[in-house]
């Protein structure tokens, strides 16, 4: 057993949870451009909101990207196998999120083409569709798709030579039949838009917006809550899938449940978000004086409560890309579908650099979010979406 | 399903998307990567010397990039996914290199760059001017550092190094990730790619100023900015040049059929020329005996020296590289396409052998099956194959990008010598002609850079892994129906986007950035 092997597609996956939650909380984005309409009664409340969404667009499209693209140097062969064959999910995805990219950019130009309302509607459908499809797709990590690995077909010339293949023809959109994928497709959704209130309480400086906002942050948390719970309570009762030394995948009662027992830290982690995220709401809304800064706990809870169910997903022995079609050992573990060790081992030394590249995206984000943006900047800003 | 039927259209509509992907995503980057340094440029000179007009000469270019800017990033990311939507097999063979340099672009560049374009359109009122300047910098470094790394990508795939391929994974795993950086066929690329976008920037802010002039308007602001960038372009049309002459000569090595593709050469001979201007015979094929060209005008000996350096070198045409026998550079004796059709099968049915073997527990066989595995594998792709004639790229197509693309390229520098003699020697009083010629040369700029790719990714062909992965096998397992579907999404989406900026940009463009010339 080559334990440095081992280290690294433990770290890796580490890494690769934390972009996907670093992801979510981002979707704060994704979440205030739902609430266009409902925060902002005027074309100029408007305007504002988008703009104060609208400078933080690029960490959230960015980190997409990044975690592609680390997913894809550090586990290729999910890459190949669930982009390949969950073909329409991952299309759609990225359909929505390319309405999102040029929306706040053309918004508010001249000869636009398409007017002002089409560009705010992307917004919208980008809000809505990117989180509920980015949740319904991690939900399946839990429940299973139907694909089948097989490396002998690449030899197989002049018939069926692809590896990885999905077995059903909905190409991944069958994720959505199952209530678990959904349930948390949804948690996300109303995650991203209490996630949505919370910064836009915090960024913009005007008291009706900040009174429907709070009014907003209370009326998602309640789905928000039963969403998630939902979905916990469902993957911690139902059969896991584990994996074993000799890498034989097989189905384990309450393998998710038992994870966090047996990895108490990661639990720890995982309690520690859902508090910070409810600790954040809950003083957003009944604290006597005005609170806003509630994006912070609720933020960093995002980000913690993510990463421990990520962790659970692929930490401890446990097949994170399950297969439901035939036997389960097309499964993808964090084991078979890792890079070489070679290829690890470089990416490790890249990763060292993460640490500096954060630093200087939090000294500049605070650069930016000194003050509170107010109506009137939208008139004295020489860029404005 | 018949499996070659499935193969051939979902191929192709597999093909076509990324073609369509990849060519309006170039529509917008090139722009980017120039514009941002020539941005830099001129904030370092707002800087140094105080003077508002620079500033202002700063946003109204800003603008143009931020317009630019959002479609780029939208396409790339659909571009990144594609790899693992439509080319399954292909992330699976060689994800383990192909994969590091995208995951590096988005750690180190693509967070540089979106983090510091925020402060670039944002920060005005909010950083010291300082902090600002070195934000417009980071923004064009990170955009340039995000070209390296995609360009290494793709370098690899036009010259596999620095991996081995290990079988019981099926796929080629990395060994030194240096060999892989430093790939010559990547570094030239990088920089060619890099400096045809500066070229095409220039271009543009050449042809954008000179409407102004024509116009009458904003006299100051247009000399000021032909200035910047004839000098920019100047600059970097040397490395253009340069790096282009590498190119051939890597491309000589390293791919000899794109090579003679691109010269529409059937017939190799010792002391080649370079075809000037041509027709290429239509419809042409693969040992029809019909003559190359219906017309040729060559400059005797130049291609050999550009491939070989030496006026007398043999550069095998299309017909040599599929019959083999001739002498190479290193005096070895070329083997024919059906030699390397047989020894990929040898390898593709040693790897066969060997997951048997393994499975079997037989370690005897499977050792022999993977030496001789190992000794076949550089032809591991031509196995794919039955007719020795697949392995040819389409050669009219070849041909008359290359030569758009190095003829305008030769324009440009022309544009660029006297729009800068016309601003240093004659205090900017440009002739109607050239004024005209530069705002023509935009639409131009944009076709020689996107023939330079067709040249890049067309002259590639069959291959997606140069010699060791066909298109055919590299595709995912999806209806032929999906793709042809998004597709059409994307085709549809990506034109109106295109519709809507071109209409953003001209508009911007007519407001003009507004300075009055008694500013100064």
């Amino acid at each position: 057993m080559d334990t440095t092997y081992i280290f690294l597609q433990q770290y890796w996956w580490f890494l690769v949870s934390l972009l996907g939650a670093l992801l979510v909380f981002l979707m704060f984005v994704q979440g205030g451009q739902t609430l266009i309409y409902t925060l902002g009664k005027t074309e100029d409340e408007r305007t504002l909101i988008i703009n104060c969404l609208g400078h933080k667009w690029e960490f959230t499209f960015t980190t997409l990207v990044t975690f592609g693209g680390a997913f894809f140097a550090s586990f290729p062969l999910f890459y190949s196998t669930s982009f390949g064959g969950a073909y329409w999910v991952w299309m759609a995805i990225l359909l929505f999120f390319v309405l999102q990219a040029v929306s706040y950019e053309f918004r508010s130009k001249v000869n636009n083409l398409l007017g002002k309302k089409t560009y705010e509607w992307f917004l919208i459908l980008n809000g809505l569709f990117g989180t509920v499809l980015v949740g319904t797709a991690v939900g399946t990590f839990f429940t299973g798709s139907l694909f089948s690995v097989d490396q002998a077909k690449i030899a197989n010339i002049g018939g069926n030579m692809t590896i990885s293949q999905w077995e059903g023809p909905a190409y991944g959109l069958e994720a959505v039949l199952n209530p678990i994928n959904v349930a948390l497709g949804l948690a996300v959704f109303f995650l991203a838009r209490i996630l949505g209130t919370l910064y836009i309480m915090n960024s913009i400086d005007n008291d009706k917006i900040l009174a429907r906002s709070k009014k907003q942050l209370l009326y998602n948390t309640i789905p928000f809550l039963v969403c998630f719970l939902f979905f916990v309570v469902c993957i911690f009762l139902k059969e896991g899938f584990a994996v074993n030394e000799a890498g034989v995948v097989y189905k384990e009662a309450y393998k998710y449940l038992f994870n966090f027992l047996q990895m108490p830290a990661v639990a720890a982690i995982f309690l520690l978000g859902v508090v910070g995220v409810l600790w954040g709401i809950g003083l957003s809304l009944f604290s006597k004086t005005v609170y806003t800064k509630g994006i912070w706990f609720a933020g960093a809870g995002t980000v913690f409560t993510v990463l421990a169910l990520l962790l659970n997903a692929g930490w401890n022995n446990t097949a994170y890309y399950p297969s439901l079609y035939g036997d389960l050992q097309s499964s993808l573990t964090i084991y078979n579908s890792s890079s070489s060790k070679f290829t690890l081992t470089a990416m490790s030394i890249v990763s060292l650099f993460i640490p500096f590249v954060l630093a200087y995206i939090v000294y500049m984000w605070r650069l930016i979010n000194k003050k509170k943006m107010v109506l009137n900047d939208i008139q004295t800003e020489s860029h404005i979406y | 399903m018949h499996d070659n039927l499935f193969l051939s259209s979902v191929v192709e509509w597999s093909r076509l998307q990324f073609a369509l992907t990849a060519i309006f995503h170039w529509l917008f980057v090139p722009l980017t990567l120039g514009l941002s340094f020539m941005i830099a440029i001129m904030e370092t000179i707002y800087v140094k010397t105080g003077n508002e007009f620079w500033k202002k000469t700063v946003k109204f270019w800003m603008t143009v990039f931020g317009i630019n800017f959002a479609v780029g990033v939208a396409t790339g990311l659909i571009l990144e996914f594609e790899f693992g939507t439509n080319w399954s097999n292909y992330s699976w063979f060689v994800g383990d290199i192909f994969g590091a340099p995208l995951a590096i672009e988005g750690i180190l560049a693509f967070f540089m760059e979106s983090t510091f374009i925020a402060v670039m359109f944002f920060g005005w009122n909010k950083v010291g001017r300082k902090t600002h300047l070195t934000a417009s910098w980071l923004t064009a470094f990170g955009a340039n550092l995000s070209a390296l790394w995609i360009l290494v990508a793709n370098g690899w795939m036009q010259n596999p190094v620095g991996m081995e391929f290990n079988p019981d994974t099926a796929r080629n795993e990395m060994n030194s990730f240096w060999e892989v950086l430093f790939n010559p066929t990547a570094i030239n690329k990088f920089f060619h790619t890099i400096t045809s976008g500066y070229v095409l920037a220039a271009i543009v802010v050449i042809g954008i100023s000179a409407w102004f002039i024509l116009k009458g308007r904003e006299k100051l602001f247009a000399n000021k900015s032909i200035l910047v960038a004839s000098v920019f372009g100047l600059l970097s049309s040397a490395v253009l040049i340069f790096t282009g002459d590498s190119s051939a000569h890597n491309v000589a090595h390293t791919q000899p059929m794109k090579l003679a593709a691109m010269e529409g050469l059937y017939k190799g001979s010792e002391g080649a020329g370079f075809s000037m201007f041509g027709i290429p015979t239509p419809g042409k094929k693969y040992g029809d005996g019909k003559d190359e060209y219906v017309f040729n005008l060559e400059f005797p000996k130049l291609l050999s020296f550009l491939g070989y350096r030496n006026f007398n070198a043999f550069v095998p045409g299309i017909d040599d590289l599929i019959k083999g026998g001739f002498k190479k550079e290193d005096g070895s004796t070329a083997i024919s396409a059906e030699e390397k059709i047989r020894r990929g099968r040898a390898a593709i049915e040693a790897y066969q052998e060997y997951n048997k073997a393994k499975k079997e527990g037989n370690d005897v066989v499977a050792a022999d099956a993977k030496a001789r595995l190992e000794k076949n594998f550089k032809y591991y792709g031509y196995g794919y194959f039955n007719d020795p004639s697949s392995i040819i790229p389409n050669v009219p197509l070849c041909y008359y990008s290359f030569r758009i693309m190095v003829w305008l390229g030769f324009l440009f520098v022309f544009i660029f010598v006297i729009s800068l003699w016309v601003v240093l020697k004659r205090d900017g009083n440009f002739g109607k002609w050239i004024l005209y010629l530069s705002i023509w040369s935009v639409p131009l700029v944009y076709i020689a850079s996107q023939a330079g790719w067709i040249v890049a990714e067309m002259g590639r062909q069959p291959w997606t892994i140069q010699d060791l992965l066909p298109t055919v096998a590299a595709v995912s397992r999806i209806d032929a129906s999906s793709v042809m579907i998004t597709f059409f999404l994307f085709f549809i989406l990506f034109t109106i986007l295109l519709v809507a900026e071109l209409r953003i940009l001209f508009a911007q463009i007519r407001k003009g950035p507004k300075i009055s010339n008694e500013s100064v």
